[in-house]
C-alpha cells in the first residue's frame, strides 16, 4: 500500500499524456489568429500571460506534490512544530503581487494597439476620411488615425446576422446589406457597430480578434483589417435560443476592386427588387381598388 | 469520556421529566437537532450532486461526436440550466450549509445552533426549492442557462413556464441560505465555548463565518433581480426590456454582483475543510493561522468587487473593464497566500496519506489550474477571446470540481466517523479519489483546447472542424471515470454504515471539539464545555490526559499508532 504514490503518479502522468498529445497537433495552446493585428496582438498578449502561468503552475504543482512525497509520515521521524513564519509568508504575498503587477503592465501596454483600429493600408478601398483620433476611454466607435474606414452595421437576431453597409440614399434608406455572409474589402479597416433586435447575441470571428456581445437597446463597438482574401468563420457566443449552435458568422474578405463590384452588384439588386416589389403591389392595389394606398 | 472528567468541573444540574429522544422517520420531520437538519442536509443535496450529475453525462454523451442527434436544441438547453442550477443551488451551497450546520456547533462547543427551529425552516425551504424546480421536468424545464440572460429569459422567447420554476428556486433556496447564514452568523458570534476567542475559531468556522456574510450580501440582490424577472414575465413591467426603456444590461449587472462573490461561496468552505484536513494529517499546526484566516475574508471583500469581469465582452466602460481587471488580480493574492501556506503546512510534516488527505492535496492541484487559468481570463483582451468559449467551461469546473466537489468528499472522508460512528473504507476511498482526480484532469483540461479552438459553450452540437470530435470525445471519456469515482464513494459509504469499523470519539487525533465528544455526538453535545486555550483545544486535551495518566500522546508520536497508519 505504500507504493501507491508512484503508480498513482505514473497513472495521472500517462492520463494527461493522453489528453495532451492529441492536443500537440493543432495549435491547441493558444486562441486564433493570423486574420487581423488585433487578434494576433491578443495572441501575443495571451502567450506572455501562458509562460508565466506555466512557470507559476511548475513552481506550485512542484512544491506540493514535492512536501507529499518527501515529508510522508515514517517509522522515527517526527514533525517540526513551525506555526508560521512572517518574513517568508510576507516574502511570498509580495512575489504574488509582483508577477501580477507585470501581468496588468502588460496588459496597459498592448491595450490601445487591440482596441483602436489601425490605418486602412495604401491599397485598401478608396475612403474618405471621416476625421481622424482615437478616442480613449470612451465608448464612442473608435476611428483609425487617418479617418480612412468602412464602417458596417452588425445586427444580431434569433439566428441570423445581417450587415448593413454604407452607400443610404438621402432619405437614410436603401443602404445595401446582406444575410449571414459579411462581405468586406482586403487591407481596409472595417469597424462595426454591433446591435441586436431581439436577445443578447455575441459577435466573434476568432481570427478577427476577440468578441463584441450584441445587447438589445445598446451599441458596441470592435474593428479588423485583413490582408489576406479568404473565408473567416466564427458563430454567435452568447446563449440566445434553442438553436444558438446555427448562429454561424462568415467573413469573406476580396481585393477592393472586387468589393466595390460586389456592392455595385447588391445595390442593383436590392434596387430591382424593390422595384419588381412596387409594381406587384400596383398590381394588387389595382385588383383590390385601394390603389390610393401606397406603401413607401 | 474520560477527558471530561479532568477540565473544569462545572456544577451539573440534574433534570427531570425529560422528553425521551424521539425515534422513526416522523422523528426527522420535526427534528431541530442541528446534527440531524446536517444530516438532511448533507444527504438531500447529494442526492441532488446525483442528478446534476447525471444531467451532466448526458451533456457529454450528446457532445461525443459531432453533428450527434441524441438529443434536441431544446433538451439540450434544458439540460445545461438543470446541471448548472442544480449544481450550484441545490448541491454545493446547501452542502455547505449541511456542512456546518452539523459541524460548527461541535467546532465551537454550542449545544446547538442560535435558532434551532429557523434551521429547520431553512432545510425545508431548501427542500420545497429543489421539489419545485424538479417538477418542471413534468412540464417545461427552463433553458436559458443557469445565467439566465435577459431578455432571453424575460421575454417572449421560450414558449413555457420553465423559466418561473427557476425564479421560484432561486427565492426558496436564497431565503433558505439567508436564514441559514444568519443562523450561522449569530451561532458563531454568540456560542463559542469559554476562551474561544476569534483567533482560536476553526479555520472552517473562519470560512463558514465569511460564507455567511457573503451570502448575506449577495443572495438579497439575485432575489431582487428575479422579483423583476418575474414581474417583466407576468406584469407587464419593462426592467429588462430595452424597447420599452428597461435595460438588458441591467439583468448582467445584478445577477453578477451575486454570481461572483456566489463563487466564494461556493470555494471558501472548501478552503475551510481543506485547512483542517491538512494540518491534522501532517501532525502539524497549520502554518500562518492569521494569514490563512485574513485572506478568507479579503479574498470574500475582494470577491464583492469583480462582478464586471463576467461582462467584459458587453458594452460598458474601459474604465470599469480596467477595475475589475485589476481587482481580479488582486484576488490572486490572498488566494495563493493560502496555496503556499497549505504547502508549507505539509513541509516537514509527518504526512499520513489517509484518503481525506488525498482529496485534499489533490483539490487543492486542481484548484491551481483553475486559479491560473482564472489569472488568464482577467486579462480583458484576452477574454474577449475566451469568453463564452470552452476555456471558460474548464476554469470553472476546475475551480468548483477541483476546489469545492474534492473539498466537500475530503470533508465526507474526514467527517464520516464523526457523523455515523463508523469507519470509511480506505482502499475504496483511494480508488474513488484517484478516479475522480484522473477523470477530471482528462473531462476538463482538454476543455481549454476546444475553447481556444473556436468551440463556444452552450452549443448542442458543432461541426467537424479540427480536432473538435476528438477533443470532445476524450472529455466524455474522462466524465464517466469521474462519475465512477463519485459511485465507488457511494458504495463505500452504504457499505461502511452496514460493516464499517467502529470509529470511536477521535480516530484521526484531530486538533478541534467535534472530536472532543462520542462519535455520533448525543443530542445535548456536550455534558461538560471544555475551556479553549488554544487553537488546537483537543492537543491541549490529550497533553492534560497525558500528563495525568503518565501515557505518552499519541498523535505526536505516529510511529506509536500503528492503527493510523496504512
Amino acid at each position: 500500500m505504500r507504493r501507491w504514490l508512484p503508480l498513482c503518479l505514473a497513472i495521472l502522468l500517462a492520463g494527461g499524456l493522453v489528453a495532451a498529445a492529441p492536443a500537440a497537433l493543432a495549435h491547441p495552446f493558444t486562441p486564433q489568429s493570423g486574420g487581423s493585428p488585433n487578434a494576433d496582438r491578443i495572441n501575443w498578449l495571451y502567450r506572455v500571460g501562458l509562460y508565466i502561468a506555466i512557470v507559476v503552475f511548475v513552481g506550485v504543482e512542484g512544491a506540493l506534490l514535492y512536501s507529499l512525497i518527501r515529508f510522508r509520515a515514517r517509522r522515527g521521524r517526527t514533525p517540526v512544530m513551525v506555526r508560521g513564519n512572517t518574513r517568508l509568508e510576507v516574502g511570498w504575498t509580495v512575489g504574488a503581487a509582483v508577477i501580477l503587477v507585470a501581468l496588468a503592465a502588460l496588459t496597459f501596454a498592448e491595450l490601445s494597439s487591440i482596441r483602436n483600429p489601425d490605418n486602412t493600408g495604401p491599397g485598401g478601398y478608396a475612403l474618405a476620411s471621416t476625421g481622424g483620433g482615437a478616442q480613449f476611454a470612451s465608448l464612442e466607435q473608435r476611428v483609425p488615425p487617418n479617418g480612412r474606414r468602412l464602417n458596417i452595421q452588425v445586427n444580431g437576431q434569433q439566428y441570423i446576422w445581417r450587415f448593413t453597409y454604407p452607400g443610404a440614399g438621402p432619405t437614410g434608406f436603401g443602404a445595401p446589406y446582406s444575410y449571414e455572409e459579411m462581405v468586406v474589402p482586403t487591407d481596409t479597416t472595417i469597424t462595426l457597430d454591433v446591435v441586436s433586435q431581439d436577445v443578447v447575441h455575441s459577435w466573434w470571428v476568432p481570427e478577427l480578434g476577440g468578441k463584441v456581445d450584441a445587447v438589445p437597446g445598446l451599441t458596441n463597438h470592435t474593428w479588423f483589417k485583413i490582408h489576406r482574401p479568404g473565408l473567416y468563420r466564427g458563430q454567435c457566443a452568447e446563449l440566445c435560443g434553442r438553436h444558438h449552435a446555427a448562429m454561424i458568422a462568415t467573413v469573406r474578405a476580396v481585393p477592393p476592386d472586387q468589393f466595390a463590384a460586389w456592392l455595385a452588384q447588391r445595390k442593383a439588386d436590392i434596387a430591382a427588387a424593390q422595384q419588381a416589389a412596387a409594381a406587384e403591389r400596383a398590381k394588387l392595389n389595382s385588383q383590390t381598388g385601394a390603389a390610393s394606398v401606397e406603401n413607401p | 469520556m474520560a477527558a471530561a472528567e479532568h477540565t473544569i468541573p462545572i456544577p451539573q444540574i440534574v433534570v427531570d421529566r425529560v422528553e425521551p429522544e424521539q425515534r422513526g422517520w416522523t422523528s426527522w420531520l420535526t427534528t431541530t437537532d442541528h446534527k440531524r437538519i446536517g444530516i438532511l442536509y448533507i444527504v438531500t443535496t447529494f442526492v441532488f450532486f446525483l442528478l446534476g450529475g447525471v444531467e451532466a453525462l448526458l451533456i457529454r454523451l450528446q457532445l461525443a461526436a459531432a453533428h450527434n442527434t441524441l438529443v434536441t436544441p431544446e433538451t439540450y438547453n434544458q439540460l445545461f440550466t438543470l446541471h448548472g442550477t442544480t449544481m450550484i443551488f441545490l448541491f454545493v451551497v446547501p452542502m455547505m450549509a449541511g456542512l456546518a450546520n452539523y459541524l460548527v456547533p461541535l467546532m465551537i462547543g454550542a449545544r446547538d445552533m442560535a435558532y434551532p427551529r429557523l434551521n429547520a425552516l431553512s432545510y425545508w425551504l431548501l427542500l420545497a426549492g429543489g421539489i419545485v424546480f424538479y417538477t418542471s421536468l413534468f412540464f417545461t424545464p427552463p433553458e436559458a442557462g443557469w445565467t439566465q440572460y435577459a431578455p432571453l429569459s424575460s421575454g417572449i422567447f421560450i414558449p413555457g413556464n420553465g423559466t418561473d420554476a427557476w425564479i421560484y428556486l432561486i427565492h426558496l433556496t436564497g431565503l433558505s441560505s439567508i436564514l441559514g447564514a444568519i443562523n450561522l452568523y449569530a451561532t458563531i458570534a454568540n456560542m463559542r465555548a469559554p476562551g474561544m476567542g476569534w483567533g482560536r475559531l476553526p479555520l472552517f468556522v473562519w470560512t463558514i463565518l465569511t460564507y455567511a456574510v457573503l451570502i448575506i450580501l449577495a443572495m438579497p440582490v439575485i432575489a431582487g433581480a428575479v422579483t423583476l424577472l418575474l414581474f417583466d414575465r407576468h406584469f407587464g413591467t419593462h426592467f429588462f426590456d430595452a424597447s420599452n426603456g428597461g435595460s438588458a444590461l441591467l439583468w448582467q449587472h445584478l445577477f453578477w454582483f451575486f454570481g461572483h462573490p456566489e463563487v466564494y461561496i461556493m470555494v471558501l468552505p472548501a478552503f475551510g475543510i481543506f485547512s483542517e484536513v491538512l494540518p491534522v494529517f501532517s501532525r502539524k499546526p497549520i502554518f500562518g493561522y492569521k494569514a490563512i484566516a485574513a485572506a478568507t475574508v479579503v479574498i470574500a471583500f475582494l470577491g464583492l468587487l469583480t462582478w464586471a469581469h463576467h461582462m467584459f465582452a458587453a458594452p460598458i466602460p474601459l474604465v470599469v473593464m480596467i477595475f475589475v481587471m485589476l481587482s481580479s488580480y488582486v484576488i490572486a493574492v490572498p488566494t495563493g497566500v493560502k496555496v503556499f501556506n497549505w504547502i508549507a503546512t505539509l513541509w516537514r510534516g509527518t504526512v499520513e496519506y489517509r484518503t481525506a488527505l488525498l482529496f485534499a492535496v489533490g483539490g487543492i492541484s486542481l484548484f491551481v489550474i483553475g486559479g491560473i487559468s482564472g489569472v488568464l481570463l482577467a486579462m480583458f483582451p484576452v477574454d474577449w477571446q475566451l469568453e463564452d468559449t470552452y476555456f471558460v467551461v474548464a476554469h470553472l469546473h476546475f475551480v468548483l470540481v477541483g476546489g469545492s466537489v474534492m473539498g466537500i468528499f475530503a470533508g465526507i472522508y474526514y467527517w464520516f466517523p464523526k457523523f455515523t460512528g463508523r469507519m470509511l473504507s480506505e482502499g475504496l476511498g483511494r480508488l474513488s479519489c484517484l478516479l475522480m482526480f484522473v477523470g477530471i484532469l482528462v473531462t476538463f483540461l482538454i476543455q481549454h483546447s476546444s475553447g481556444l479552438d473556436g468551440m463556444p459553450r452552450r452549443v448542442y452540437e458543432y461541426p467537424n472542424i479540427g480536432h473538435l470530435q476528438l477533443y470532445n470525445l476524450i472529455s466524455t471519456i474522462g466524465s464517466f471515470i469521474l462519475g465512477a469515482g463519485v459511485l465507488i464513494t457511494i458504495v463505500n459509504v452504504v457499505r461502511s454504515l452496514r460493516v464499517g469499523v467502529v470509529a470511536g470519539p477521535d480516530p484521526w487525533k484531530a486538533n478541534t471539539l467535534e472530536w472532543f465528544v462520542p462519535s455520533p455526538p448525543p443530542v445535548n453535545n456536550f455534558d461538560v464545555i471544555p475551556r479553549v486555550r488554544s487553537v488546537e483545544p483537543m492537543k491541549d486535551i490529550r497533553r492534560q490526559v497525558e500528563r495525568q495518566t503518565g501515557e505518552p500522546d499519541r498523535a505526536l508520536t505516529p510511529e506509536l499508532t500503528p492503527a493510523l497508519r496504512v
